[in-house]
Parts: C-alpha cells; sequence; structure tokens
C-alpha cells in the first residue's frame, strides 16, 4: 500500500475544532494510514472545543462566581459528557483552590483525587495535574487541570487546602515527576526510594522480557505489533 | 560530628542532625543495646509490611513513648503492580481483568467503575440493558456484604475475636460460590464489560440466588449478637480511632468511616447510577465516629445489600431472556458466553455461528477481539461508592482502542493518609484495631 492510493485524509468534523493534536496512522505500512483498521483509516485526536455561553445549570453561576473572586482565574472550560472541567493556569491554582472550598456558594469541601496524565504531544504543556472536587453542600462535582511544560515541572501544592491531596500528590510525583511546590513532604509513595525515572510517563522505556530462542527478545508493549 | 550513623536514605556526604532512628529491623540484640546506649525512651517500631494484623502488606513505622504512639506513619507500594500503566497497551475490553484485581475483596466495584467511565466516553450510557443493570446491582451488592464480611472478620480477628472471622468467611464463602457460579470464578471476575456484562445468569441460577439470601437471613444475625453488647469487643473498639466529620472532610474520608459521623452520604442515593434511585434501601448512619460505629454501620449496611439483593432476584425473575449486553455491535461482546460446568466460558451457538456459516461474522469476530473498539477523545471521572467509599475510575481517551490513561481513586489509598490522625496520642495495640477499621485492602491502595 502506498500513500497515493489511500484516501484523502477526512476533514475535522467540527467547525470550530482546532487542528488535531496528532494524527496516528497504522502499523502495517509506513506511516500512511491503515486500511486494516475497524474503526476508520487513521486516529485524529482533537481537543475538545472550549464551551461556549451559556453553559447550563449550575456551571455559569460557578464560573461567574469565581470570576469575582479571583481575577482572571479560567484560562478555559470545557463542558464534556456532563462533566465540567476548569482549565486553571497553575500561578492562579492556589488561589482558586481556596476559594473554591471556601465560598459558600462554590463550597468544593473535599478533594476526591489529584492525578496526572502525560500529553507528549501538548507542547509547553506536556504534564496535566487533574484534580477531582465534590461539593457535598450541592452536590456537585468538578474538574480542575492545570499544565506545567516539560522543562519546569512545576506545580502549586494543594494540600495546604485539601490534606487529602497529600498521598495523591506524592503518587503524582512519583508517577510523572510533577514537583509539588509547598508539598510538606514530597517522597515517592509507590515505587521504591531509591527508583529512578517517573513510570507513568510516556516516554519511560518499557523492558522487553528476552527469550531463549534463537536470540530473539520480545520488544516492549509500545514497539510490538499492535493496532493503534 | 555526630556519631556515624546508618540512614540508608541519606545523600552521600549528608550529616546527621541528632540522633538517627531507623525501622530497618536487625539483630534484636544489637538493638536493644543500641537503644540502652542511647538512654532514650523513644522507640521506633516497624510493624509490617509483613504482619499478620496490618491488614495486608501494609508498613506502619510507628513511634512509641512505652505504649504510647507518639508518631506513625503508613508505608505503602508493596503490592504495587503498576496495572494503570499495563492497561495503556490493552483495549478497553481488556481492561476489565485489570481493574478487578485491584481491591481483590471488592473486584466487581472495580469493574463497574472503570466500565461506568468507559460507557460515558462512548456516551452509551442509557443504553445498557435494564437487565444488565440489575444484574450489575445484584453483584455489586452481594460483593459489598461479602467484602463487609472480610472488614469484620478479620478486623474482629486481628483483636482477637477469632470466631468473626471463621463465621465471616463462611458467608463470605456463599456468597463466592454464587459469584463463582455466574462467572465462572471466585475472585478476579473480569465480568462486568463495557456495554453491560459478559454473560447472564446461568440456568438456576435465581434459585441459588434464593439459597444465599436463605442462608444470609439466617446467618447474618450471629454477627450482633456476638459483638454488639459483648464488653470485651465494646472495650477494644468504643472511642477508638476516633475522627470527627470535620477531620473527614479535611482528609477526603468517605464510606462507612464518614457515615459512622453521622452524616448519611452515599453516593447510591446523591449521586445515582445503575438504576439505584429505582431500589428501596436506607442510609445507615452511627453517630460515635469510633472504629464501634463504623463496625456497625457495616453491619447495619449488610442488611441493607441484602434488602436490594432481594428486589434485584424479583427483577431478574421478571427480565429472564432480556439481552444483557448494549445492542451496537461494533461495542458489543459477540456471542453470549455460558459458564460451563468446568467454569470454562464458551458459546457453541457463536462458534457454529462464525465457523460455518458466515465469513463476516468470523471476520467482525476477530477485529472486536484483537482490535477491540475505539473511544472518543475525551475524559471522564466517574465516582461509585463501593463498601470501602468513593471508588472511582478517571479513563482519558485519545480515540484510540486503549485507554490513553486510566487513573482509580480508591478510597483505602485515601483512607490510609488518617492513620496518623486516627492513632498519635493512642496505645500501640489500638493501631491494629484502627487500621482494621478503616478496611484498606492494599492490592486497591498500592495498584
Amino acid at each position: 500500500m502506498t500513500v497515493e492510493n489511500t484516501p484523502a485524509v477526512p476533514e475535522t468534523p467540527v467547525a470550530p475544532t482546532p487542528a488535531p493534536v496528532s494524527v496516528e496512522g497504522g502499523m502495517w505500512s509506513d506511516g500512511s494510514p491503515d486500511v486494516s483498521g475497524f474503526g476508520g483509516l487513521a486516529r485524529f485526536t482533537h481537543v475538545i472545543p472550549t464551551a461556549q455561553r451559556p453553559y447550563g445549570g449550575w456551571y455559569d453561576a460557578a464560573s461567574d462566581r469565581i470570576a469575582s473572586l479571583v481575577s482572571d482565574p479560567i484560562v478555559r472550560v470545557v463542558i464534556d459528557r456532563g462533566e465540567m472541567t476548569w482549565y486553571v493556569a497553575r500561578e492562579k491554582l492556589t488561589e482558586v483552590l481556596k476559594s473554591l472550598r471556601d465560598d459558600a456558594q462554590l463550597r468544593f469541601e473535599m478533594c476526591a483525587s489529584v492525578s496526572g496524565v502525560h500529553y507528549p504531544d501538548d507542547a509547553g504543556a506536556e504534564l496535566h495535574v487533574v484534580l477531582h472536587l465534590q461539593s457535598m453542600t450541592h452536590n456537585r462535582r468538578l474538574r480542575v487541570e492545570t499544565t506545567c511544560p516539560d522543562t519546569d515541572p512545576h506545580v502549586p501544592s494543594a494540600v495546604p487546602t485539601y490534606p487529602a491531596a497529600d498521598w495523591h500528590e506524592r503518587e503524582t510525583w512519583d508517577m510523572f515527576g510533577i514537583v509539588f511546590d509547598g508539598h510538606p513532604h514530597l517522597t515517592r509513595i509507590l515505587m521504591p526510594d531509591d527508583w529512578a525515572g517517573h513510570p507513568q510517563r510516556k516516554d519511560y522505556p518499557l523492558g522487553g522480557i528476552p527469550v531463549e530462542f534463537k536470540g530473539a527478545v520480545v520488544p516492549p508493549p509500545d514497539q510490538r505489533r499492535v493496532y493503534r | 560530628m555526630s556519631a556515624p550513623h546508618t540512614d540508608y536514605y541519606a545523600q552521600p556526604g549528608e550529616e546527621a542532625v541528632g540522633t538517627v532512628y531507623t525501622s530497618m529491623g536487625g539483630d534484636w540484640d544489637s538493638i536493644a543495646k543500641e537503644q540502652a546506649e542511647r538512654g532514650d525512651e523513644l522507640l521506633v517500631i516497624n510493624m509490617g509490611p509483613q504482619h499478620p494484623s496490618t491488614h495486608g502488606v501494609l508498613r506502619l513505622i510507628v513511634e512509641a513513648d512505652g505504649e504510647t504512639v507518639t508518631s506513625i506513619r503508613p508505608g505503602i507500594g508493596f503490592l504495587h503492580t503498576g496495572i494503570e500503566k499495563n492497561m495503556e497497551y490493552r483495549t478497553y475490553t481488556q481492561g476489565v481483568a485489570f481493574v478487578t484485581r485491584m481491591d481483590y475483596c471488592a473486584p466487581l466495584f472495580n469493574e463497574v467503575a472503570y466500565c461506568l467511565a468507559v460507557e460515558r466516553l462512548l456516551g452509551i450510557e442509557d443504553k445498557i440493558p435494564q437487565r444488565a443493570n440489575d444484574i450489575r446491582v445484584l453483584m455489586m451488592e452481594l460483593n459489598r456484604i461479602s467484602s463487609h464480611l472480610v472488614a469484620v472478620g478479620t478486623g474482629g480477628m486481628e483483636i482477637g475475636a477469632l470466631t468473626m472471622m471463621t463465621i465471616g468467611f463462611r458467608e463470605r464463602e456463599m456468597i463466592l460460590d454464587f459469584l463463582e457460579a455466574v462467572t465462572g470464578l471466585r475472585m478476579n471476575h473480569a465480568y462486568i464489560r463495557p456495554g453491560g456484562v459478559s454473560t447472564d445468569l446461568p440456568e438456576g441460577g435465581i434459585d441459588h440466588l434464593r439459597d444465599v439470601i436463605a442462608w444470609l437471613h439466617k446467618h447474618l444475625p450471629e454477627y450482633a449478637q456476638f459483638c454488639n453488647e459483648n464488653p470485651i469487643f465494646k472495650l477494644r473498639m468504643c472511642d477508638i480511632a476516633y475522627q470527627d466529620l470535620t477531620a473527614c472532610m479535611a482528609m477526603g474520608v468517605t464510606g462507612p468511616m464518614l457515615r459512622a459521623t453521622g452524616y448519611g452520604w452515599d453516593l447510591r442515593k446523591k449521586q445515582p447510577y445503575c438504576g439505584y434511585e429505582t431500589y428501596e434501601f436506607d442510609v445507615c448512619t452511627w453517630d460515635t465516629s469510633d472504629a464501634y460505629g463504623r463496625f456497625r454501620v457495616r453491619l447495619d449496611e449488610m442488611w441493607q445489600s441484602l434488602r436490594i439483593v432481594e428486589q434485584c432476584a424479583e427483577r431478574l425473575e421478571a427480565s429472564i431472556g432480556q439481552p444483557v449486553m448494549v445492542e451496537d455491535a461494533h461495542l458489543g461482546w459477540p456471542g453470549d458466553l455460558a459458564v460451563g460446568p468446568d467454569g470454562q466460558g464458551n458459546s457453541n451457538e457463536h462458534v457454529k455461528h462464525i465457523m460455518g456459516q458466515s465469513m463476516e461474522g468470523l471476520i467482525h469476530h476477530f477485529k472486536i477481539v484483537t482490535e477491540g473498539f475505539k473511544v472518543p477523545t475525551g475524559q471522564a471521572y466517574v465516582p461509585i461508592e463501593s463498601p470501602k467509599g468513593e471508588l472511582a475510575a478517571h479513563v482519558v481517551s485519545d480515540g484510540g482502542t486503549r485507554p490513553f490513561r486510566c487513573h482509580v481513586r480508591d478510597p483505602g489509598f485515601n483512607h490510609l493518609q488518617s492513620v496518623p490522625l486516627q492513632c498519635e496520642g493512642g496505645m500501640l495495640s489500638d493501631v491494629v484495631v484502627a487500621v482494621g477499621s478503616i478496611d484498606p485492602v492494599m492490592g486497591g491502595v498500592d495498584r
């Protein structure tokens, strides 16, 4: 199969959607789209478009409220599958979280989870920190996401506001190498103390298992022949 | 210059400031000699990770002044198996077989949380057949009882109430027998799949379920009779491991620990999923905020779960023959598997169809089993009420057939943080009670 006889790359379906973050072809050809794909020829990773006002439900009121408490708090709002995500600049994170916890109209009293995601293709914001907040007073959930570049992996710690974030941030440091400034005791938690590297990063080398068969080696999982 | 120290975690060239206490173990005589030379009363005790009373491979580093705990730090990670990383190289359906091994006392909850997140990403939350939802609820509630039985059983054993363990595992075995009859396995079922469940109840499944319900009705009262007013039990449990509502909020504590403070927060009622809003049950609370309260909440919850199980049995009896997998053939696993008497799953009808009748059927089967289905870009966080508290799956998709990232928020991981809050200032023997009342399962904590 050559590049010439493959169908043209389809246009992106939604008008305001920016160009795909990445396009991945199949693995059975040299980078050209793959016709063996069950769900299409090539895979496009899109950024979910920014939500437009009115957001609906309590989303508008909460967004307005945080804007009145913190200057310019949200970089962009994404509402997808019934879940609202606030992308917050890391400089604003401490202030935003404190308002989210303390303000009576917001009152997200519990931080359920902090974890990381590594997007190697998201230039300048490779590492994302995702906080899931729970308001028991209003029975609402909110996702707060902040990013940092790979070259400067620093994010302010949520522990002063939400003590529950302690171990979650240690795990995120352990797995992604994101440094949470202001964390009281940022040490490894799941991996051994003397471990090198951060295993959940996409560029973390995966081991292959040498098998005793004429020098053959099972390649690491990310280099095996698989559907993409 | 301080004395030459053996701080294994010190950087080269670092000097110790003051006395270095380690909890590295070693020869008892030399430890006792060192202690005598130091002349202080501070004792650093390493409890676990291989200790029968730490509820799994949990390491507790305790500083004790006599029998009083002055400082305690849990050390985890001994059961870390890289499940989340592994899932990034498997299809969404295969992911179920990984998440089920996290909290191995409540495997079906892991599966449901993960599958609900994948279903939200696929946008098929409304298209799950009613019978599949009923089976999910049935399996979860039976699993909740068996998980609570382990909690009160092992928790009782750790404080010397050995009978709690023996009768707890007896009842649990009855439930696991039913789960085995349905899924083929006692634990680690990989039964709940994105889109539904892997197989319908077996022939005679409802009758088997009725037997289990009758057995539980007969034997569940024993726990209350043994413990509720037992003076020794109450002396060990009452006012121990106290954690009030404020502390629970700050530490993100949910589940029986939160409900033992008197706050009836239950995601099954507050943010229903799988049709829990259609079942009749009560949220159980207690008002003592201590280990005894958590024990009572767990006992009461078993009865409520049994109530739900009975409602499920009626619904499932009425809906025999209805589908248990989403209709969309691009998502649903092909063929209805049936668990044979040997516990192996297969479907002779389906094999006959794809091998003898339909080439397209064979291609479809091959593609969906080896390649899987694509999940649209986005992320979803779905919390459910597991026996331990809020269990949630955060699944990120980049549009491919495998999760880009899957993080499971395990309640035990979160709750173990509050061990120092509950134990410092208390007696060393109460550490065991506190950890038992938190009920962490290290497979879920370490993942």
